[in-house]
């Protein structure tokens, strides 16, 4: 097996995984129902995403384990999301800036990959790019109104803001997986996209007159299986049926 | 208005109605024909928002990866039915928030079902199955109805329906044949669900109000007991098919007048559901409240931010 290119590709199905059932615990429970709508349907891409992701990797992986072994069985330091995706939903502010700044960076690493020399790779991050673009505008243009808002929405979407900032920076981690990835021009070289993702930000920040935090305080260890205490009780939810369930066919 | 000005009106449009002419927004209309369709459409919008819970309560639960997509999907298509069907009561001259807010306030029903508990993935299954298919058998007829927004919305709705109806047929049938463990899970999925699913439908015709009139409007187009009859007759053989039992002693097939037969309903069950007695009728209404008032600031700055936007496009 491609180990590098088995962990490379987890990791990006991992973030669509994790992301998507963040969302998906919102299903009913939307500000207005057009949210409701926009929420689950971005929740359904991702998650159609991860099951494309996990079906590669399971094929890379060539151990005969498939998508669902792979997105339902693995212990908690073997799921390599960025911690982002896994911080809980909080309110509408916090769900759409952990969106805004995920979205942002999606865009522009779907907009690189799809030049990968990996076809399969390529292929999955063309066709996702086109929904992640639609995402993109969607938080991007909530951060706007609720920056711009009232008062209260100002204040609560720079709290939210000033919360998961820390964890934009393990978006552009990078390891000796992607050094491989990139020699082989399989994968994406992330630092080269920050500038452009910094520059993007700063845009809808300014249009939403918030602030980009001073405090450079950074977390990070997601894509190496070290979580915050967060992603345990997702997992729980995620895995409960094929726990309790072992083996049996859904 | 005059009286005789009145009476003009009201044949003219029973006329209407008698001849299957659609009767559209703008078009007169009896008080009365007004209200009961704002009452009967924005009840069945609460009932697919409401609807969204129990199902939204296994999404995050669900067993497999296209398991968790479908039931996405269909609680997406649940919420869109909502907003098509409030779009038709706005057709009417009611005010979408509002009708909302008689649902928070307990003025306004829902469907008694969803007051029940979802307390398996089997119940994904059943409620599909047999909510989803009762739906489908009060609402094709709505297709004719005779007010032009709610029938043709009920035109996408019921193809939607159908498709759920099948998904939760294929999970019943998957469990029914799987594992004793999930087969159980199957059977008591069913035995939860059958008797509220066949309560769906109504009171018994001598006991249901409003159904003469709506029949003479052609807003109901059968009968509570007749629609009733028709899912009993056609659910019997799928759950046979399956190899799943009906939880009801007296049913029988009567090969005279190629019905089944089927034990009493338990009515006072029913009404206590309807009147809030139900396990989840709390639940269910705190957390559409929660939603509202947790949203509360984020549509306040949507307007505000839209309002600084024109001033700005304006100077």
């Amino acid at each position: 097996m491609n180990n590098d290119l088995y962990t490379y590709t987890l990791r990006i199905a991992d973030d669509s995984l994790i992301l998507g059932q963040r969302l998906s615990e919102l299903c009913g429970h939307g500000p207005i129902l057009e949210e409701d709508i926009a929420l689950t349907n971005i929740a359904l891409d991702l998650i159609g995403q991860a099951t494309t992701l996990f079906e590669y990797a399971a094929t890379v992986q060539n151990e005969g384990k498939t998508a669902d072994d792979l997105a339902f069985l693995r212990y908690e330091h073997d799921y390599k999301n960025v911690l982002l995706v896994e911080q809980t939903n909080g309110d509408f502010g916090q769900t759409i800036v952990r969106q805004w700044l995920f979205d942002t960076f999606r865009v522009l690493f779907y907009d690189a990959l799809q030049h990968s020399s990996d076809t399969q790779l390529a292929a999955i991050a063309e066709k996702s790019l086109k929904e992640t673009k639609y995402h993109c505008k969607h938080s991007s243009e909530w951060v706007i109104r609720l920056g711009d808002g009232t008062e209260e929405s100002h204040s609560r979407t720079q709290d939210a803001l000033d919360l998961l900032w820390r964890y934009s920076d393990e978006l552009f981690f990078m390891d000796e997986t992607d050094q491989a990835m990139i020699a082989a021009k399989v994968g994406v070289d992330l630092a080269a996209l920050r500038p452009i993702w910094m520059e993007r930000i700063q845009e809808v920040v300014q249009a939403a007159t918030l602030t980009i935090p001073t405090n450079n305080w950074k977390q990070q260890g997601g894509r190496l299986g070290k979580h915050t205490e967060h992603l345990g009780f997702l997992l729980a939810d995620l895995q409960y049926m094929q726990r309790a369930y072992p083996g049996m066919q859904w | 208005m005059k009286e005789t000005n009145l009476e003009a009106l009201e044949t003219a449009f029973q006329a209407k109605i008698d001849k299957d002419i659609r009767i559209e927004p703008k078009d007169w209309m009896p008080e009365e024909y007004r209200k009961t369709l704002i009452r009967q459409i924005s009840q069945h919008a609460h009932s697919e928002i409401v609807g969204m819970l129990p199902e939204g309560n296994w999404i995050t639960r669900a067993p497999n990866l296209r398991r968790k997509a479908v039931l996405l999907a269909k609680v997406q298509d649940e919420a869109g039915h909502g907003l098509y069907l409030y779009s038709a009561v706005e057709t009417l001259g009611a005010d979408r928030e509002a009708t909302i807010d008689d649902l928070h306030s307990g003025k306004a029903k829902y469907s008694s079902i969803f007051n029940y508990p979802t307390l398996s993935w089997a119940d994904m299954g059943a409620i599909g199955w047999l909510v989803d298919g009762a739906a489908i058998m009060n609402q094709v007829p709505l297709c004719r109805c005779s007010y032009g927004p709610y029938a043709r919305a009920m035109v996408r709705v019921c193809k939607e329906e159908s498709f759920h109806q099948r998904q939760g047929f294929e999970i019943m049938s998957t469990l029914a044949n799987g594992t004793p463990i999930q087969k159980a899970l199957a059977q008591d999925a069913l035995n939860r669900f059958w008797w509220p699913a066949l309560m769906m439908f109504g009171p018994n015709d001598s006991d249901s109000p409003h159904s003469q009139q709506s029949m003479d409007w052609k807003i109901k187009r059968f009968s509570n007991d007749e629609l009733r009859q028709t899912f009993v007759d056609v659910t019997v053989p799928q759950a046979e098919m399956i190899g799943l039992t009906i939880p009801d002693p007296d049913l029988k097939f009567n090969e005279e007048t190629g019905h089944y037969e089927f034990g009493a309903i338990n009515w006072d069950e029913f009404w206590e559901v309807v009147k809030g007695n139900g396990p989840c009728n709390a639940d269910r209404i705190a957390a559409r409240r929660n939603a509202k008032e947790n949203g509360q600031w984020v549509r306040e700055a949507a307007m505000a931010h839209e309002e600084k936007r024109k001033a700005k496009q304006a100077s």
